[in-house]
Protein backbone atom coordinates (compact mmCIF):
# COMPACT_ATOMS: atom_id res chain seq x y z
CA UNK A 1 0.00 0.00 0.00
CA UNK A 2 2.62 2.01 1.12
CA UNK A 3 6.65 2.33 -0.52
CA UNK A 4 8.92 4.37 0.12
CA UNK A 5 11.95 4.44 -2.53
CA UNK A 6 15.20 6.52 -1.64
CA UNK A 7 13.61 9.10 0.15
CA UNK A 8 15.88 11.89 1.33
CA UNK A 9 14.93 14.91 3.30
CA UNK A 10 16.80 18.37 4.16
CA UNK A 11 15.76 20.84 6.49
CA UNK A 12 18.18 23.24 5.14
CA UNK A 13 21.97 22.01 5.83
CA UNK A 14 20.32 18.97 7.95
CA UNK A 15 19.43 15.85 6.38
CA UNK A 16 16.24 14.47 8.35
CA UNK A 17 15.55 11.59 6.37
CA UNK A 18 18.73 9.70 4.93
CA UNK A 19 17.56 6.77 2.27
CA UNK A 20 14.48 5.66 3.34
CA UNK A 21 13.50 1.93 1.58
CA UNK A 22 10.38 0.74 3.76
CA UNK A 23 6.82 -0.97 2.79
CA UNK A 24 3.62 -1.08 4.25
CA UNK A 25 0.86 -3.78 3.26
CA UNK A 26 -2.29 -3.70 3.53
CA UNK A 27 -4.05 -4.00 6.51
CA UNK A 28 -1.10 -3.84 8.35
CA UNK A 29 -0.17 -1.71 11.37
CA UNK A 30 3.39 -0.53 11.29
CA UNK A 31 4.78 1.31 14.38
CA UNK A 32 7.60 3.81 13.94
CA UNK A 33 9.85 4.44 17.28
CA UNK A 34 12.93 5.92 18.35
CA UNK A 35 14.56 8.66 20.22
CA UNK A 36 13.15 12.20 19.97
CA UNK A 37 14.79 14.02 16.78
CA UNK A 38 15.29 11.15 14.61
CA UNK A 39 13.09 11.66 12.01
CA UNK A 40 10.06 10.10 13.07
CA UNK A 41 7.23 12.70 12.54
CA UNK A 42 9.12 14.32 9.31
CA UNK A 43 8.72 10.93 8.16
CA UNK A 44 4.79 10.33 8.59
CA UNK A 45 4.61 13.78 7.73
CA UNK A 46 5.75 13.16 3.93
CA UNK A 47 3.27 10.42 3.33
CA UNK A 48 0.31 13.20 2.51
CA UNK A 49 3.01 15.34 1.85
CA UNK A 50 2.56 17.62 4.74
CA UNK A 51 6.84 17.71 4.22
CA UNK A 52 7.98 17.90 1.21
CA UNK A 53 10.79 15.34 0.12
CA UNK A 54 13.96 16.36 -1.91
CA UNK A 55 14.71 13.16 -3.46
CA UNK A 56 13.43 9.72 -4.29
CA UNK A 57 10.06 8.30 -4.65
CA UNK A 58 6.87 7.38 -2.15
CA UNK A 59 4.41 5.46 -3.84
CA UNK A 60 0.47 5.34 -2.22
CA UNK A 61 -2.00 2.57 -3.76
CA UNK A 62 0.54 2.33 -6.54
CA UNK A 63 0.69 6.16 -6.97
CA UNK A 64 3.53 8.69 -7.42
CA UNK A 65 2.17 10.82 -4.40
CA UNK A 66 4.76 13.82 -6.45
CA UNK A 67 3.65 13.03 -9.78
CA UNK A 68 2.68 16.21 -11.82
CA UNK A 69 -0.86 16.86 -11.87
CA UNK A 70 -1.68 14.43 -8.48
CA UNK A 71 -5.06 15.99 -7.43
CA UNK A 72 -3.29 16.56 -4.04
CA UNK A 73 -6.92 17.42 -1.80
CA UNK A 74 -8.54 14.70 -3.43
CA UNK A 75 -5.01 12.48 -2.47
CA UNK A 76 -4.78 13.63 1.48
CA UNK A 77 -8.59 12.94 1.24
CA UNK A 78 -8.06 9.44 1.51
CA UNK A 79 -5.47 9.43 3.87
CA UNK A 80 -6.75 9.99 7.87
CA UNK A 81 -3.92 12.10 9.78
CA UNK A 82 -4.04 12.24 13.84
CA UNK A 83 -1.71 14.87 15.09
CA UNK A 84 -0.24 14.55 18.59
CA UNK A 85 -1.84 18.00 19.12
CA UNK A 86 -5.42 16.65 18.25
CA UNK A 87 -5.43 19.93 16.07
CA UNK A 88 -9.28 20.61 16.34
CA UNK A 89 -11.41 22.91 14.61
CA UNK A 90 -12.40 24.83 17.94
CA UNK A 91 -15.07 26.95 16.36
CA UNK A 92 -16.83 23.75 15.49
CA UNK A 93 -18.61 21.39 17.71
CA UNK A 94 -17.55 17.52 17.84
CA UNK A 95 -20.28 16.75 15.49
CA UNK A 96 -19.39 19.83 13.13
CA UNK A 97 -15.56 19.06 13.19
CA UNK A 98 -16.67 15.62 11.38
CA UNK A 99 -18.86 16.89 8.59
CA UNK A 100 -17.07 19.59 7.77
CA UNK A 101 -14.64 17.65 4.89
CA UNK A 102 -17.32 15.09 4.17
CA UNK A 103 -19.88 17.54 3.27
CA UNK A 104 -17.46 20.16 1.56
CA UNK A 105 -15.22 17.19 -0.27
CA UNK A 106 -17.51 14.69 -0.92
CA UNK A 107 -20.39 16.57 -1.37
CA UNK A 108 -22.43 14.69 1.21
CA UNK A 109 -26.17 15.51 1.98
CA UNK A 110 -25.57 17.22 5.79
CA UNK A 111 -27.97 14.40 7.25
CA UNK A 112 -26.13 11.86 5.75
CA UNK A 113 -22.83 13.62 6.82
CA UNK A 114 -24.54 13.78 10.37
CA UNK A 115 -25.49 10.42 10.78
CA UNK A 116 -21.81 9.03 9.42
CA UNK A 117 -20.16 11.42 11.89
CA UNK A 118 -22.75 9.96 14.37
CA UNK A 119 -21.64 6.54 14.23
CA UNK A 120 -17.74 7.50 14.07
CA UNK A 121 -18.55 9.45 17.25
CA UNK A 122 -20.18 6.41 18.77
CA UNK A 123 -17.71 4.31 18.06
CA UNK A 124 -15.04 6.17 19.66
CA UNK A 125 -17.18 6.49 22.47
CA UNK A 126 -18.05 9.65 22.47
CA UNK A 127 -21.54 10.20 20.46
CA UNK A 128 -23.28 11.70 24.10
CA UNK A 129 -20.69 14.66 23.44
CA UNK A 130 -21.75 15.31 19.59
CA UNK A 131 -22.55 18.92 20.35
CA UNK A 132 -19.99 19.78 22.53
CA UNK A 133 -17.12 22.00 21.67
CA UNK A 134 -13.23 21.39 21.39
CA UNK A 135 -12.76 23.17 24.75
CA UNK A 136 -14.94 21.90 26.57
CA UNK A 137 -13.54 18.12 26.04
CA UNK A 138 -10.94 16.54 27.42
CA UNK A 139 -7.07 15.87 25.52
CA UNK A 140 -8.09 12.08 25.66
CA UNK A 141 -11.93 13.12 23.99
CA UNK A 142 -10.06 15.63 21.61
CA UNK A 143 -8.16 12.77 20.45
CA UNK A 144 -10.75 10.74 19.82
CA UNK A 145 -12.97 13.19 18.13
CA UNK A 146 -9.98 14.00 16.15
CA UNK A 147 -9.84 10.25 15.18
CA UNK A 148 -13.55 10.10 14.13
CA UNK A 149 -13.16 13.32 12.05
CA UNK A 150 -9.87 11.74 9.88
CA UNK A 151 -12.61 7.93 9.83
CA UNK A 152 -15.39 10.54 7.98
CA UNK A 153 -13.17 10.58 5.24
CA UNK A 154 -13.64 6.64 5.02
CA UNK A 155 -9.82 6.35 3.94
CA UNK A 156 -8.00 3.19 3.57
CA UNK A 157 -5.05 4.41 5.21
CA UNK A 158 -4.36 6.26 8.93
CA UNK A 159 -1.73 8.03 9.79
CA UNK A 160 -0.93 8.67 13.97
CA UNK A 161 1.58 11.17 15.03
CA UNK A 162 2.73 10.38 18.50
CA UNK A 163 -1.54 10.42 18.84
CA UNK A 164 -0.95 10.18 23.06
CA UNK A 165 2.24 12.14 23.88
CA UNK A 166 0.39 15.25 24.58
CA UNK A 167 -2.05 13.46 26.86
CA UNK A 168 -2.44 13.25 30.45
CA UNK A 169 -1.38 9.66 31.16
CA UNK A 170 -4.65 8.95 32.60
CA UNK A 171 -6.05 9.50 29.07
CA UNK A 172 -3.55 7.50 27.08
CA UNK A 173 -5.47 4.27 27.22
CA UNK A 174 -8.93 5.13 25.70
CA UNK A 175 -7.16 6.42 22.81
CA UNK A 176 -4.86 3.55 22.37
CA UNK A 177 -8.14 1.18 22.64
CA UNK A 178 -9.73 3.05 19.74
CA UNK A 179 -6.50 2.75 17.97
CA UNK A 180 -6.17 -1.26 18.49
CA UNK A 181 -10.09 -1.28 17.67
CA UNK A 182 -9.46 0.35 14.29
CA UNK A 183 -6.63 -2.05 13.56
CA UNK A 184 -8.12 -5.43 14.41
CA UNK A 185 -10.88 -4.05 12.08
CA UNK A 186 -8.13 -4.30 9.14
CA UNK A 187 -7.50 -0.83 9.11
CA UNK A 188 -4.05 0.11 7.02
CA UNK A 189 -1.92 2.09 10.44
CA UNK A 190 1.04 3.77 10.38
CA UNK A 191 1.90 5.14 14.04
CA UNK A 192 4.69 7.19 15.05
CA UNK A 193 4.39 6.90 19.36
CA UNK A 194 6.38 5.77 22.50
CA UNK A 195 3.66 3.63 23.58
CA UNK A 196 5.69 0.40 23.32
CA UNK A 197 2.62 -1.70 25.13
CA UNK A 198 0.40 -0.68 22.04
CA UNK A 199 3.62 -1.61 19.51
CA UNK A 200 3.67 -5.24 21.45
CA UNK A 201 0.25 -5.48 21.18
CA UNK A 202 -1.05 -4.09 17.78
CA UNK A 203 1.31 -3.69 15.27
CA UNK A 204 2.66 -6.01 12.78
CA UNK A 205 5.85 -4.48 12.57
CA UNK A 206 7.91 -1.93 14.76
CA UNK A 207 10.45 0.50 12.57
CA UNK A 208 13.07 1.51 15.09
CA UNK A 209 15.05 5.04 13.82
CA UNK A 210 17.60 7.32 14.78
CA UNK A 211 19.23 10.07 13.10
CA UNK A 212 16.88 9.97 9.86
CA UNK A 213 18.25 5.92 9.02
CA UNK A 214 15.45 3.02 9.67
CA UNK A 215 17.96 0.83 11.57
CA UNK A 216 15.58 -2.04 12.15
CA UNK A 217 12.04 -3.48 11.11
CA UNK A 218 11.19 -6.21 12.54
CA UNK A 219 8.25 -8.16 14.48
CA UNK A 220 7.47 -6.45 18.12
CA UNK A 221 8.32 -10.02 19.05
CA UNK A 222 11.99 -9.77 17.85
CA UNK A 223 12.06 -5.91 17.98
CA UNK A 224 11.12 -6.39 21.79
CA UNK A 225 13.20 -9.59 23.42
CA UNK A 226 16.04 -9.96 20.02
CA UNK A 227 16.85 -5.96 19.00
CA UNK A 228 19.66 -6.49 16.23
CA UNK A 229 21.47 -2.71 16.29
CA UNK A 230 23.67 -1.69 19.12
CA UNK A 231 21.42 1.83 19.26
CA UNK A 232 18.15 -0.01 19.49
CA UNK A 233 19.35 -2.13 22.02
CA UNK A 234 20.48 1.01 24.14
CA UNK A 235 17.55 2.93 23.38
CA UNK A 236 15.36 -0.11 24.30
CA UNK A 237 17.11 -0.39 27.51
CA UNK A 238 16.77 3.74 28.07
CA UNK A 239 13.14 3.98 28.06
CA UNK A 240 12.66 1.15 30.47
CA UNK A 241 12.27 2.82 34.17
CA UNK A 242 15.08 2.47 36.14
CA UNK A 243 12.67 1.73 38.51
CA UNK A 244 11.68 -1.53 37.11
CA UNK A 245 15.46 -2.79 36.74
CA UNK A 246 15.18 -5.44 39.63
CA UNK A 247 11.86 -7.04 38.54
CA UNK B 1 -20.96 78.68 25.29
CA UNK B 2 -24.49 77.02 25.92
CA UNK B 3 -25.88 79.87 23.23
CA UNK B 4 -23.21 78.71 20.81
CA UNK B 5 -24.54 75.09 20.91
CA UNK B 6 -28.17 75.84 21.00
CA UNK B 7 -27.39 77.67 17.65
CA UNK B 8 -25.41 75.87 15.71
CA UNK B 9 -26.20 71.98 17.03
CA UNK B 10 -28.06 71.45 14.02
CA UNK B 11 -25.91 72.42 11.57
CA UNK B 12 -23.07 70.19 13.94
CA UNK B 13 -24.27 67.70 13.43
CA UNK B 14 -25.81 66.99 10.14
CA UNK B 15 -24.86 69.91 8.30
CA UNK B 16 -27.48 71.78 5.91
CA UNK B 17 -29.21 68.86 5.13
CA UNK B 18 -32.13 68.70 4.17
CA UNK B 19 -32.60 71.73 2.57
CA UNK B 20 -28.74 70.78 1.39
CA UNK B 21 -26.05 67.67 1.41
CA UNK B 22 -25.88 66.12 4.56
CA UNK B 23 -22.53 67.01 6.81
CA UNK B 24 -21.31 67.46 10.11
CA UNK B 25 -20.96 64.92 12.53
CA UNK B 26 -23.27 62.44 10.35
CA UNK B 27 -21.20 63.21 7.40
CA UNK B 28 -18.33 61.45 9.39
CA UNK B 29 -19.53 58.95 11.02
CA UNK B 30 -21.02 58.17 7.45
CA UNK B 31 -17.77 58.02 5.86
CA UNK B 32 -15.85 56.00 8.27
CA UNK B 33 -18.49 53.34 8.32
CA UNK B 34 -18.69 53.05 4.57
CA UNK B 35 -14.93 53.67 4.38
CA UNK B 36 -14.40 50.24 6.39
CA UNK B 37 -16.98 48.50 4.77
CA UNK B 38 -15.67 49.16 1.64
CA UNK B 39 -12.17 48.49 2.47
CA UNK B 40 -12.88 45.48 4.16
CA UNK B 41 -12.82 43.08 1.07
CA UNK B 42 -10.17 44.78 -0.49
CA UNK B 43 -8.40 44.60 2.94
CA UNK B 44 -9.31 40.17 2.62
CA UNK B 45 -8.26 39.88 -0.76
CA UNK B 46 -5.18 41.85 0.06
CA UNK B 47 -4.39 39.93 3.46
CA UNK B 48 -5.50 36.49 1.71
CA UNK B 49 -2.82 36.85 -1.26
CA UNK B 50 -0.36 38.24 1.33
CA UNK B 51 -0.51 34.58 3.18
CA UNK B 52 -0.90 32.93 0.05
CA UNK B 53 1.69 29.94 -1.24
CA UNK B 54 1.61 31.70 -4.20
CA UNK B 55 4.37 34.19 -5.08
CA UNK B 56 2.65 35.89 -7.70
CA UNK B 57 -0.05 37.03 -5.65
CA UNK B 58 2.15 37.87 -2.38
CA UNK B 59 4.69 40.07 -4.21
CA UNK B 60 2.43 42.51 -5.27
CA UNK B 61 0.10 42.89 -2.70
CA UNK B 62 3.15 43.34 -0.63
CA UNK B 63 4.09 46.43 -2.69
CA UNK B 64 0.56 47.77 -2.71
CA UNK B 65 0.36 47.87 1.60
CA UNK B 66 3.83 48.79 1.72
CA UNK B 67 3.52 51.44 -0.59
CA UNK B 68 0.32 52.93 0.87
CA UNK B 69 1.24 52.54 4.72
CA UNK B 70 4.71 54.07 3.95
CA UNK B 71 2.56 57.28 2.28
CA UNK B 72 1.08 59.90 4.46
CA UNK B 73 -3.07 59.77 4.07
CA UNK B 74 -2.93 63.32 2.91
CA UNK B 75 -0.86 62.33 -0.20
CA UNK B 76 -3.34 59.90 -0.79
CA UNK B 77 -6.24 62.13 -0.62
CA UNK B 78 -4.35 64.18 -2.66
CA UNK B 79 -3.92 61.11 -5.76
CA UNK B 80 -7.55 60.55 -5.23
CA UNK B 81 -8.45 64.55 -6.15
CA UNK B 82 -6.30 65.00 -8.76
CA UNK B 83 -5.97 61.43 -10.89
CA UNK B 84 -9.79 59.66 -10.20
CA UNK B 85 -11.37 63.05 -12.54
CA UNK B 86 -8.45 62.51 -15.47
CA UNK B 87 -8.90 58.65 -15.06
CA UNK B 88 -12.67 58.36 -15.61
CA UNK B 89 -13.08 62.44 -17.20
CA UNK B 90 -15.87 62.90 -14.64
CA UNK B 91 -15.99 65.36 -11.76
CA UNK B 92 -16.16 63.65 -8.60
CA UNK B 93 -17.42 64.90 -5.76
CA UNK B 94 -15.58 65.43 -2.66
CA UNK B 95 -17.48 62.68 -0.48
CA UNK B 96 -16.91 60.17 -3.64
CA UNK B 97 -12.80 61.39 -3.46
CA UNK B 98 -12.38 61.59 0.59
CA UNK B 99 -13.93 57.60 0.71
CA UNK B 100 -11.71 56.24 -2.71
CA UNK B 101 -8.89 57.65 -0.69
CA UNK B 102 -10.06 55.94 2.66
CA UNK B 103 -10.65 52.75 1.28
CA UNK B 104 -7.56 52.48 -0.16
CA UNK B 105 -5.77 53.91 2.59
CA UNK B 106 -7.79 51.50 5.43
CA UNK B 107 -7.27 48.86 2.75
CA UNK B 108 -3.87 48.25 3.55
CA UNK B 109 -4.03 48.92 7.23
CA UNK B 110 -7.01 45.94 7.77
CA UNK B 111 -4.91 43.65 5.48
CA UNK B 112 -2.07 43.71 7.85
CA UNK B 113 -4.27 43.39 10.58
CA UNK B 114 -5.87 40.40 8.94
CA UNK B 115 -2.49 39.02 8.34
CA UNK B 116 -1.53 39.42 11.17
CA UNK B 117 -4.79 37.45 12.24
CA UNK B 118 -4.49 34.53 10.06
CA UNK B 119 -0.77 34.07 10.63
CA UNK B 120 -1.64 34.46 14.94
CA UNK B 121 -3.58 31.09 14.35
CA UNK B 122 -1.49 27.96 15.05
CA UNK B 123 -0.24 26.30 12.48
CA UNK B 124 -1.69 22.91 13.35
CA UNK B 125 -5.39 24.68 12.09
CA UNK B 126 -4.05 24.86 8.25
CA UNK B 127 -2.60 21.79 8.50
CA UNK B 128 -5.20 19.77 9.50
CA UNK B 129 -7.47 21.18 7.25
CA UNK B 130 -5.53 20.32 4.61
CA UNK B 131 -5.20 16.77 5.94
CA UNK B 132 -9.09 16.10 5.40
CA UNK B 133 -8.32 16.89 1.83
CA UNK B 134 -9.58 20.90 1.70
CA UNK B 135 -8.14 22.66 -0.86
CA UNK B 136 -6.21 25.77 0.44
CA UNK B 137 -9.03 28.40 -0.25
CA UNK B 138 -11.42 26.07 1.49
CA UNK B 139 -9.36 25.75 4.67
CA UNK B 140 -9.44 29.18 4.47
CA UNK B 141 -13.25 29.70 4.50
CA UNK B 142 -14.48 27.12 6.90
CA UNK B 143 -10.85 26.96 9.41
CA UNK B 144 -9.18 29.99 9.62
CA UNK B 145 -11.06 32.81 8.62
CA UNK B 146 -13.94 31.97 10.79
CA UNK B 147 -11.35 32.64 13.85
CA UNK B 148 -9.17 34.70 12.88
CA UNK B 149 -11.65 37.06 12.26
CA UNK B 150 -13.32 36.64 15.87
CA UNK B 151 -9.50 37.19 16.87
CA UNK B 152 -9.47 40.23 14.82
CA UNK B 153 -12.77 41.90 15.86
CA UNK B 154 -10.98 44.45 18.64
CA UNK B 155 -8.44 45.62 15.77
CA UNK B 156 -11.04 46.13 13.27
CA UNK B 157 -12.85 48.43 15.93
CA UNK B 158 -9.69 50.31 17.08
CA UNK B 159 -9.17 50.61 13.09
CA UNK B 160 -12.97 52.24 13.18
CA UNK B 161 -11.12 54.56 15.33
CA UNK B 162 -8.06 55.66 13.18
CA UNK B 163 -10.87 55.79 10.28
CA UNK B 164 -12.99 58.24 12.02
CA UNK B 165 -10.05 60.71 12.88
CA UNK B 166 -8.72 60.20 9.50
CA UNK B 167 -12.28 61.30 7.65
CA UNK B 168 -11.24 65.00 9.17
CA UNK B 169 -8.54 65.13 6.13
CA UNK B 170 -11.71 65.82 3.66
CA UNK B 171 -11.30 69.25 5.04
CA UNK B 172 -8.74 70.15 2.33
CA UNK B 173 -11.02 68.83 -0.33
CA UNK B 174 -13.92 71.10 1.25
CA UNK B 175 -15.80 68.20 2.40
CA UNK B 176 -18.29 69.14 4.93
CA UNK B 177 -17.30 66.98 7.57
CA UNK B 178 -17.38 67.63 11.15
CA UNK B 179 -13.99 69.51 11.62
CA UNK B 180 -14.84 71.39 8.52
CA UNK B 181 -17.84 72.17 10.10
CA UNK B 182 -16.65 73.70 13.07
CA UNK B 183 -14.49 75.92 11.18
CA UNK B 184 -17.22 77.43 9.68
CA UNK B 185 -19.69 78.04 12.60
CA UNK B 186 -15.80 79.66 13.70
CA UNK B 187 -15.94 81.52 11.11
CA UNK B 188 -19.04 82.71 11.23
CA UNK B 189 -18.79 83.38 15.16
CA UNK B 190 -15.51 84.90 14.26
CA UNK B 191 -14.53 85.48 18.66
CA UNK B 192 -14.92 82.15 20.11
CA UNK B 193 -12.51 79.32 18.00
CA UNK B 194 -10.76 78.25 21.53
CA UNK B 195 -14.69 76.97 22.46
CA UNK B 196 -15.90 75.90 19.07
CA UNK B 197 -12.43 73.72 18.26
CA UNK B 198 -12.93 72.62 22.62
CA UNK B 199 -16.12 71.21 21.38
CA UNK B 200 -14.86 69.65 18.22
CA UNK B 201 -12.20 67.74 20.01
CA UNK B 202 -14.80 66.80 22.91
CA UNK B 203 -16.67 65.11 20.10
CA UNK B 204 -13.93 63.23 18.49
CA UNK B 205 -13.04 61.82 22.23
CA UNK B 206 -15.94 60.71 23.26
CA UNK B 207 -16.48 58.76 20.12
CA UNK B 208 -12.94 57.36 19.89
CA UNK B 209 -12.39 56.91 23.65
CA UNK B 210 -15.97 55.12 23.66
CA UNK B 211 -15.21 52.68 20.87
CA UNK B 212 -11.51 51.96 22.50
CA UNK B 213 -12.54 50.85 25.47
CA UNK B 214 -14.98 48.63 23.66
CA UNK B 215 -12.43 47.58 21.60
CA UNK B 216 -10.59 46.60 24.79
CA UNK B 217 -13.46 45.13 26.51
CA UNK B 218 -13.71 42.64 23.52
CA UNK B 219 -10.18 41.95 23.93
CA UNK B 220 -10.34 41.15 27.53
CA UNK B 221 -13.56 38.64 26.88
CA UNK B 222 -11.95 37.27 23.89
CA UNK B 223 -8.86 36.34 25.92
CA UNK B 224 -10.96 34.80 28.80
CA UNK B 225 -12.76 32.42 26.79
CA UNK B 226 -9.61 31.41 24.28
CA UNK B 227 -6.66 31.93 26.52
CA UNK B 228 -4.59 29.67 24.03
CA UNK B 229 -4.65 32.31 20.89
CA UNK B 230 -3.25 35.42 21.00
CA UNK B 231 -5.82 38.70 20.38
CA UNK B 232 -4.15 40.34 17.61
CA UNK B 233 -3.47 43.97 18.59
CA UNK B 234 -2.64 46.79 15.86
CA UNK B 235 0.58 46.77 14.11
Amino acid sequence: MIKLEAVNKWFGDYQALVDINESVAKGEVVVICGPSGSGKSTLIRTLNRLEPIQSGRIMIDGQDIHAPGLDINEFRSHIGFVFQQFNLFPHLSALGNCTLAPTQIRRLKPAEARERAMALLDRVGLAHKANAMPSELSGGQQQRVAIARALAMQPPLMLFDEPTSALDPEMVGEVLLVMRDLARDGMTMVCVTHEMGFAREVADHVLFMDAGKVLERATPDDFFNRPQHPRAQQFLADIRSPFDAQR
Amino acid sequence: MLELIQDYWVYFLIGQYPNGPLGGLALTLLLASLGLLLAFPIGLAMALARVSPWRALRWPAMGVIYTVRGTPLLMVVFWAYFLIPSLTGVKTSQFTTMLAALVVFDGAYLAEIMRAGIQGLPKGQMESARSCGLSWLQAMRFVVLPQALRHMLPSLINQFVSTIKETSLGYVVSLSEVSFIASQISAQVLTRPAEIYGLLALTYFILCFGLSRWAFWLERRLARRDPTVPVVTPP
